[in-house]
């Protein structure tokens, strides 16, 4: 479980977050959804510890991930698997090399071990053949499943997706959202997915936060979405005619 | 709140003409560079990756460059006998001119032009690679898993620079003084003992220590000052060619102004 306590961050004279409190939930899908600019990114960072809150801390399973030094802080790290909305891989590295990455710098595996470990996590993204392309040479949706592939190589207790459907089309959309879902279900991790993609929050979301202009103002899950809870989240979420004829049929 | 000993992520001040608040950018760069530095000489995570990486930019640095440095270093030697020739005559003696080639080359020619033209080589090179992987957030990713970035993206280059560049310059050195010696006979300047006569007057060979210790300092800050520009990008594509540009320009004002520095403190 991942709990944000009243983190507060400022650029300049620009209050991004305002005392945001937040819980994610281990074994679940915790979707941050909201505007662009609305602070998602920068909340996600700060829980990284990627930037450093002005105020307000981070706690990982009880653990101050805040108050720890970057040696401390480490460990915490190994513990992470992080896909990027642009997948960060490394592009001077093939597939299964990107995979191998963390298992080579933190693992005390031998190279066999390391090898059948990201032959494991490439036949889960269903990749088992690509591991000699090069990142340039995949589309957007085969590297998302890698970067979920190096996400999940070192057994992660946490995984943060950041826009994971961007980019991709409504069937390799889907694809993905299932992907994350499964795998937090196996792995028994706490996943927080950042999105505005409303198909991928219904699709895939156990719990949902709503970030407006850099502060948490509702809670809740996809059933209780389609109630509503103020009109900033009503604007947001049946921004689509597909979501205000969900809402009109009350069925998801 | 906890402050980080190390916080990489610091905003950069607005660039302006007021000459205060120019000062003030150029000792926020100053101070953000000793960061990285700083960052940058910790033990790494895996030895063995570490070993890998910087043969790897021993290729990149060195190897690669030895093409470019044996070219211009045998056009510098020869430039510097025909020029020397064509401005000695009457009571100077030709063996003058196996004597300038020699100093020019191992004083100034070697250790200082071949630094800056691999700050235009290398140093772009390593400012694109770190900035293309700053903005495509593969810095970031790197963070993530808990590896320092610095140490495992600028180390490398930086240890690399200093161990190869040297050898670069000797290398610079033997051809251009070769290449003088060769246009000298074959033009007819100079005689082949004459020249080699001249090469080995007054030999110090305290001059090649002192060039080689620039060269080191050198390596040391093309590698590092371009790290820096490419570590720190933001932005796009536009501000990596514009970081790439920047490390470049920086590299050859910073080696310029130790260059001078070096050779009061060495020479005098």
């Amino acid at each position: 479980m991942i709990e944000l306590h009243n983190i507060s961050k400022s650029f300049g004279s620009h209050d991004v977050l305002n005392d945001v409190q937040a819980t994610f939930e281990r074994g679940k899908v915790n979707f941050v959804i909201g505007r662009s600019g609305s602070g998602k990114s920068v909340l996600t960072k700060c829980t990284v510890g990627l930037i450093e809150p002005d105020q307000g801390f981070v706690t990982y399973d009880g653990r101050d991930f805040t108050a720890l030094s970057g040696k401390e802080r480490k460990v915490i790290r190994q513990e992470i698997g992080m896909l990027f909305q642009g997948s960060a891989l490394f592009d001077s590295m093939t597939v299964e090399e990107n995979v191998r990455f963390p298992l080579r710098m933190f693992s005390d595996f031998s190279e066999e071990q390391i090898r059948r470990r990201s032959a494991e996590c490439l036949e889960r993204v269903e990749l088992s053949d690509a591991g000699v392309r090069f990142p340039a040479e995949c589309s957007g949706g085969m590297q998302k499943r890698v970067g979920i592939a190096r996400a999940i190589a070192m057994n992660p207790k946490y995984l943060f997706c950041d826009e994971p459907n961007s980019g991709l089309d409504p069937q390799t959309a889907i694809v993905i959202d299932q992907l994350i879902m499964e795998i937090t279900r196996e792995y028994d991790m706490t996943t927080v997915v950042i999105s505005h993609d409303m198909n991928s929050v219904m699709e895939a979301s156990d719990t949902i936060h709503f970030v407006h202009e850099g502060s948490i103002l509702w809670k809740g899950t996809r059933q209780s979405l389609l109630a509503g809870g103020n009109r900033e989240l009503e604007d947001f979420v049946f921004a689509s005619n597909l979501m205000r004829q969900i809402r009109s049929s009350g069925q998801l | 709140m906890v402050m980080r000993k190390y916080d990489l992520n610091l905003p950069v001040p607005v660039s302006t003409i007021n000459p205060y608040l120019r000062t003030m950018q150029w000792m926020f760069h100053i101070g953000r560079y000793m960061q990285l530095l700083a960052a940058s000489f910790r033990r790494p995570e895996k030895w063995r990756v570490f070993k890998d990486l910087f043969i790897l930019e021993l290729e990149s640095i060195g190897i690669q460059s030895v093409g470019i440095v044996a070219l211009l270093s045998l056009f510098m030697g020869a430039v510097i006998c025909l020029q020397t020739a064509h401005q000695i005559g009457g009571w100077i003696p030709v063996y003058t001119v196996g004597f300038t080639v020699r100093q020019t080359m191992i004083l100034e020619f070697s250790p200082t032009l071949i630094p800056v033209i691999l700050a235009g080589k290398v140093g772009s090179n390593i400012a694109s690679q770190i900035g293309t992987m700053r903005v495509t957030e593969q810095i970031d990713a790197l963070e993530i898993m808990g590896v320092n970035s610095a140490t495992y993206l600028v180390l490398p280059k930086i240890l690399a620079g200093v161990i190869i560049v040297p050898f670069l310059v000797v290398l610079s050195m033997v051809l251009g003084i070769g290449a003088g010696a060769w246009i000298g006979v074959a033009t007819g300047v100079s005689a082949l003992a004459d020249f080699e006569y001249g090469m080995q007057v007054d030999f110090k060979v305290f001059d090649v220590i002192y060039a080689l210790t620039k060269t080191v300092v050198f390596g040391f800050i093309l590698t590092s000052v371009s790290a820096y520009h490419g570590y720190h990008a933001s932005g796009g594509a536009l501000e990596v060619g514009r970081s790439s540009t920047k490390a470049v320009v920086w590299s050859v004002v910073i080696i310029m102004i130790s260059n001078l520095i070096l050779t009061q403190m060495l020479l005098n």
